[in-house]
């Protein structure tokens, strides 16, 4: 493990960034060679929102795996804003390829819809993480501010858990074992600092 | 020894409908001279069908698995022949069934329908089939009879979503007896002139095309004349969210998102969407059978 985590002391940060490109244009690659199936409308809006929750989920492993021994804490502003861009690209699939830019229509979902309103909370939760991922936020808002804001990534990645569970007729076994990820990585935190300091710290 | 034969029930389907889909297109052209026995039927839509692989790949048949393309992967070990029907209830005619028997005489025509699912995507099918007034007429439905339930095989050694417990097995759907009687109701056997493909619902499977597809139950093999309205499967899973009745409406909502427009498969990465029709666009034929009903409350 030592190796490893010099190993990943030398890899550049915004490698994250070559590597997150990567789901993308595999599903580029699919619709341009028709394997995304008959719907790829479906396929697209899908695939992309499934990356946002994964790569929220592996924001959220970064410190449980920490304790582990393997240190990508490096790496993490990189994940979060790579999430965050697949976050977008699945909001923005969503109103053009799918809805076709109905907005009379559109606007109603986001007020009528529940998982669609937890959807967009997820999204909306993230903007401001987004701005301040970098240095200079870090430095001007402090710390202790900063992490406090930065705490919103549990609420944000619950939600979009939650949206994920809801987006269809029924519920598959895919969908619980992302929930499960969720309520593990969640609960080590728990287990670990007791449930006050997961909110206040 | 029993006698087995080679042939299949889609066997009984008229020569005409094995015509190639140009051929088909030629006669609608030629609408004018085309003989009778070759005009489209009164009630299928001129909208051009979606491709089989279209209808073939893109499935909701929980029995094969819950992904859209499960049904395709996993439904060719379905072993449909020999298959039987068992009929029973308020019918003169009682019985098991075997399938040929059953639906023996029955005029099988080609039915362009419309096809809306609840989840708000839409196709356009060839179906082949007969209207399921026919069989009632033939097996003899005793006045006391106010609905048709229906039910799917349980096999879970070749349907192997039925060892998961996503739905009650088995499958089991029903209509109100006018419904069932409405010439639009349709028993399909084949789509494209071809015998239906396992994940379509072979041997034989209902076709309702002004209600949401969950409706179509698939790999019939039981139906029940009853006096008691029959329990439907997506009902007894979330009775708020689908209903008996189940009638493609772009006023009623379903409860997690908008029943107002769909999109049609195939049509393309920048297609969009279109305005989802009252009745999926047959209400000139099934309107009336809803009068004075409060559409809101019977979804």
């Amino acid at each position: 493990m030592e190796a490893v985590n010099r190993f990943l002391k030398k890899v550049p940060t915004w490698t994250i960034y070559l590597i997150g490109t990567l789901p993308f244009a595999y599903l580029v690659f699919q619709t341009l060679t028709g394997s995304i199936g008959a719907d790829p409308v479906r396929g697209i809006e899908w695939g992309l929102g499934l990356w946002a929750l994964r790569l929220l989920l592996a924001t959220l492993a970064v410190t449980p795996l920490r304790s582990l021994g393997l240190n990508l804490l490096r790496f993490r502003r990189q994940i979060g804003l790579v999430a965050f861009a697949y976050v977008c690209l699945h909001f923005t699939a969503w109103i053009t390829i799918d809805m076709g830019l109905r907005w009379s229509q559109i606007i109603g979902d986001l007020y009528k819809r529940w998982y669609i309103v937890i959807g967009l909370s997820a999204l909306v939760l993230l903007i401001p993480l987004a701005i301040t991922s970098n240095n200079g936020f870090i430095k001007r808002m402090g710390a202790k501010n900063w992490n406090q804001l930065h705490k919103l990534a549990y609420v944000a990645t619950i939600l979009a858990t939650i949206h994920f569970l809801l987006v269809g007729k029924i519920t598959t076994r895919e969908q619980y074992i992302y929930a499960a990820i969720l309520v593990a990585l969640i609960g080590w935190r728990i287990w670990k600092n007791g449930p006050r300091r997961l909110v206040f710290a | 020894m029993t006698f087995k034969t080679d042939l299949r029930w889609s066997d009984v389907t008229p020569q005409a409908m094995f015509m190639n889909r140009r051929q088909i297109m030629v006669a609608a052209g030629a609408a004018f001279v085309a003989s009778p026995a070759l005009a489209a039927s009164q009630y299928s839509t001129a909208d051009a069908p979606n491709t089989l692989e279209e209808i073939s790949g893109y499935n909701n048949y929980y029995e094969f698995g819950t992904g859209k393309e499960d049904p395709a992967a996993n439904a060719g070990s379905l072993v449909t022949s020999p298959w039987s029907v068992k009929v029973d209830g308020m019918v003169d005619k009682p019985g098991t069934y075997d399938l040929g028997d059953l639906i023996s005489g029955m005029t099988v025509e080609e039915r362009i329908y419309r096809f809306r699912c609840v989840e708000a995507w839409s196709m356009i099918i060839p179906w082949n089939g007969f209207q399921l007034s026919q069989l009632l007429d033939k097996l003899g439905v005793q006045p006391q009879a106010k609905y048709v339930a229906f039910e799917t095989l349980v096999r879970p050694e070749e349907m192997p979503g039925q060892k998961a417990g996503i739905l009650d097995w088995p499958y089991v759907e029903g209509l109100r007896l006018d419904e069932a009687m409405n010439p639009l109701t349709l028993l399909a056997t084949g789509i494209y002139g071809k015998p239906l493909p396992n994940q379509n619902g072979a041997p034989i499977r209902l076709v309702t095309p002004w209600k949401y597809g969950f409706k179509g139950i698939k790999a019939i093999v039981r139906i029940t004349l009853t006096d008691q309205m029959p329990k439907t499967t997506w009902s007894m899973l979330a009775a708020n969210e689908y209903g008996f009745y189940a009638n493609v409406n772009p006023e009623v909502d379903h409860p997690r998102w908008s029943q107002a427009s769909e999109r049609r498969i195939g049509a393309g990465l920048f297609a969009g969407r279109q305005d989802t029709l009252m009745f999926n666009g047959y209400g000139d034929q099934v309107a009336s059978l809803y009068t004075g009903m409060d559409l809101k409350a019977n979804y």
